[in-house]
């Protein structure tokens, strides 16, 4: 209810005041990149700072190539969209996550530049993206070295291995399944963008369940967790991540 | 009003170009044995980076020092400490492990020998460049003229006699790859490095806690008087002992049934701790920052490899 007055109180102040901007509402991280990322990636929709959206992540970085963060929208009702980004990270989209028939939770690390605002924005059934967020302190230089990978030899040899196992989290199930990959940003001299960009969920017979775009901040070797409603019968579930050089990891996993 | 105004800048300058001043003092523990005391916080700019006990014993073949404390300023004012107890010259440092608080105050000990253990000399000399950096972002000034200076010999286990104090040198691993604890068994001083903690909360950036709870384990069947911690207050044993022990059997335990509930690095990090910890010094951040250490280790026994 507050919330869908907040929204009717901006529209009624855009239309007396001109530009919708003018009564966007005040980012209370107080990045200054707030109104560029909003632009690039909330594709100038309506906008509600909310605390209901859940995001769980460390104050500090001490691993700056292993951030990890959990968001979690459940209590706003049905979303169609999770997006996660970091304002000041060189590349500062992370991830973006069409649930649809899962839950609305979405789990995993990421590598980080600099001291940054790291935010989720859910959107909502009726477009308007509810955001949350916090800062990470971090000495840095997460995005600019190189995967750990290239310090060994056989890494080739072992990419796409994959881990996976479900948990009973009250009804729900919850899954966390990863991935050896170096997801390298192109930020490491020398070292060309080699990332996973795609992670499809799907019914073992191909009925779409959720969508996930990955981007180059994703750790490198990215393990995601994500759940499955209590109410979704499924016999089971196949994880297909692609990588933006073709290659196609498949997962299946017995419900 | 000019003139008031250079006084002012004046004032400013030098109070910039003044060294940090770490007021160290010596709290005597034994007969010619004294330990300096940190604070039990993290890096900041107002402790320079004094967040660790240093001690040393006054020998009739000169004084041992045991660690050097976070900055070459640091030393220095250690040695001025020193000096101003015994006239007697610093004859031997040693690091107890490659930790950064630890040995980065051996710039201040040129011409002494300065030893530790070899996987210690090994960890110091490779220890990345970045390390030195992250402490001077969280210190500053206080770290200004600080470089690694790696130790420049390797000590053994065993007992040596040294200036009418025998002093046994004792190789663990756990807290890192190389943990070295002195005992003086002339006082029953135990310096027990970073093995032991007390009222602040165990770091574990290296840790094998299987390892590390076997060398406290060794540490107790010691015959020791006084144990000091790496940080926190000298106390008689067990208590840091225990304190440890418990801190770092409750991590194992916590870490390992959040893998198998299923829980994301960043969930485990937001736990409650029980109240036997979370009065411990940096309780909250220390925890934290042990599930970044850690967690990937408990969480890839729990998941299936294809």
């Amino acid at each position: 209810m507050m919330t869908r007055r907040l929204v009717l109180g901006a529209g009624a102040a855009a239309l007396i005041c001109g530009p919708a901007r003018a009564a966007d509402p005040v980012d209370p991280l107080q990045s200054i990149s707030w109104a560029d990322m909003r632009d690039q990636f909330l594709e100038g929709g309506p906008v509600v700072f909310d605390d209901r959206v859940v995001l769980s992540a460390p104050d500090a970085a001490e691993d700056a190539l292993q951030v990890p963060f959990l968001a979690d929208a459940g209590a706003i009702g049905p979303v169609t969209r999770m997006v996660v980004f970091a304002d000041l990270n060189p590349i500062p989209l992370i991830l973006d996550y069409r649930p649809g028939a899962l839950a609305p939770l979405i789990a995993a690390r990421f590598k980080i530049q600099q001291a940054t605002p790291l935010r989720i924005a859910a959107r909502d059934a009726q477009g308007l993206w509810h955001v949350a967020g916090q800062w990470v302190d971090a000495m840095g230089g997460g995005c600019t070295a190189p995967a750990l990978a290239h310090g060994t030899d056989d890494w080739t040899a072992h990419l796409g291995e994959s881990e996976a196992r479900l948990f009973d989290r009250a009804g729900r199930r919850r899954l966390r399944v990863s991935f050896r990959h170096p997801m390298d940003t192109g930020l490491a001299n020398g070292i060309p963008a080699f990332y996973i960009e795609r992670v499809e969920l799907e019914t073992p017979d191909g009925r779409r369940l959720g969508d996930l775009a990955t981007f180059e901040p994703v750790a490198e070797n990215p393990l995601f967790t994500v759940e499955i409603p209590a109410a979704l019968e499924l016999p089971g579930l196949v994880v297909r991540a692609r990588d933006n050089n073709g290659n196609i990891f498949r997962r299946q996993v017995a419900l | 009003m000019i003139a008031r105004l250079a006084f002012l800048v004046l004032m400013l300058w030098s109070g910039l170009a003044q060294a940090f001043d770490y007021g160290l003092k010596a709290t005597p523990i034994a007969p010619d044995t004294y330990v300096v005391i940190g604070t039990t916080e993290h890096f900041n700019r107002k402790n320079g980076g004094n967040i660790v006990n240093t001690g040393f014993i006054v020998t009739a073949a000169g004084v041992v020092v045991i660690d050097s404390g976070p900055s070459l300023q640091y030393g220095r004012q250690l040695k001025a400490l020193i000096a101003g107890i015994t006239s007697a010259p610093v004859t031997l440092v040693v690091n107890t492990h490659a930790h950064p608080d630890h040995y980065l105050g051996n710039g201040a000990f040129e011409g002494v020998s300065i030893a530790a253990l070899a996987a210690t000399r090994q960890a110091i000399v490779e220890a990345p460049p970045a390390l030195l950096d992250g402490i001077y972002r969280l210190v500053g000034d206080a770290m200004a003229g600080t470089q690694s200076a790696p130790p420049t010999e390797t000590i053994e286990p065993g007992a040596r006699d040294i200036g009418g104090h025998r002093l046994r040198f004792l190789a663990f691993d756990g807290h890192t790859a190389a943990d070295l604890a002195v005992l003086d068994e002339t006082t029953g001083v135990l310096f027990a490095g970073d093995l032991a903690f007390l009222d602040r909360t165990p770091t574990t950036p290296h840790a094998d806690i299987g390892h590390w709870l076997a060398a406290i384990e060794a540490l107790r069947a010691l015959d020791v008087r006084l144990v000091v911690p790496g940080h926190g207050p000298p106390a008689p044993p067990p208590r840091a002992f225990d304190q440890t022990a418990q801190y770092l059997q409750w991590l194992a335990r916590t870490l390992t049934e959040a893998a198998g509930d299923g829980l994301d690095a960043a969930e485990v990090m937001a736990l409650a701790l029980p109240p036997a910890f979370a009065g411990l010094a940096v309780a909250r951040e220390e925890f934290a920052r042990s599930v970044a250490h850690l967690y990937r280790g408990y969480e890839a026994a729990v998941l299936g490899r294809q």
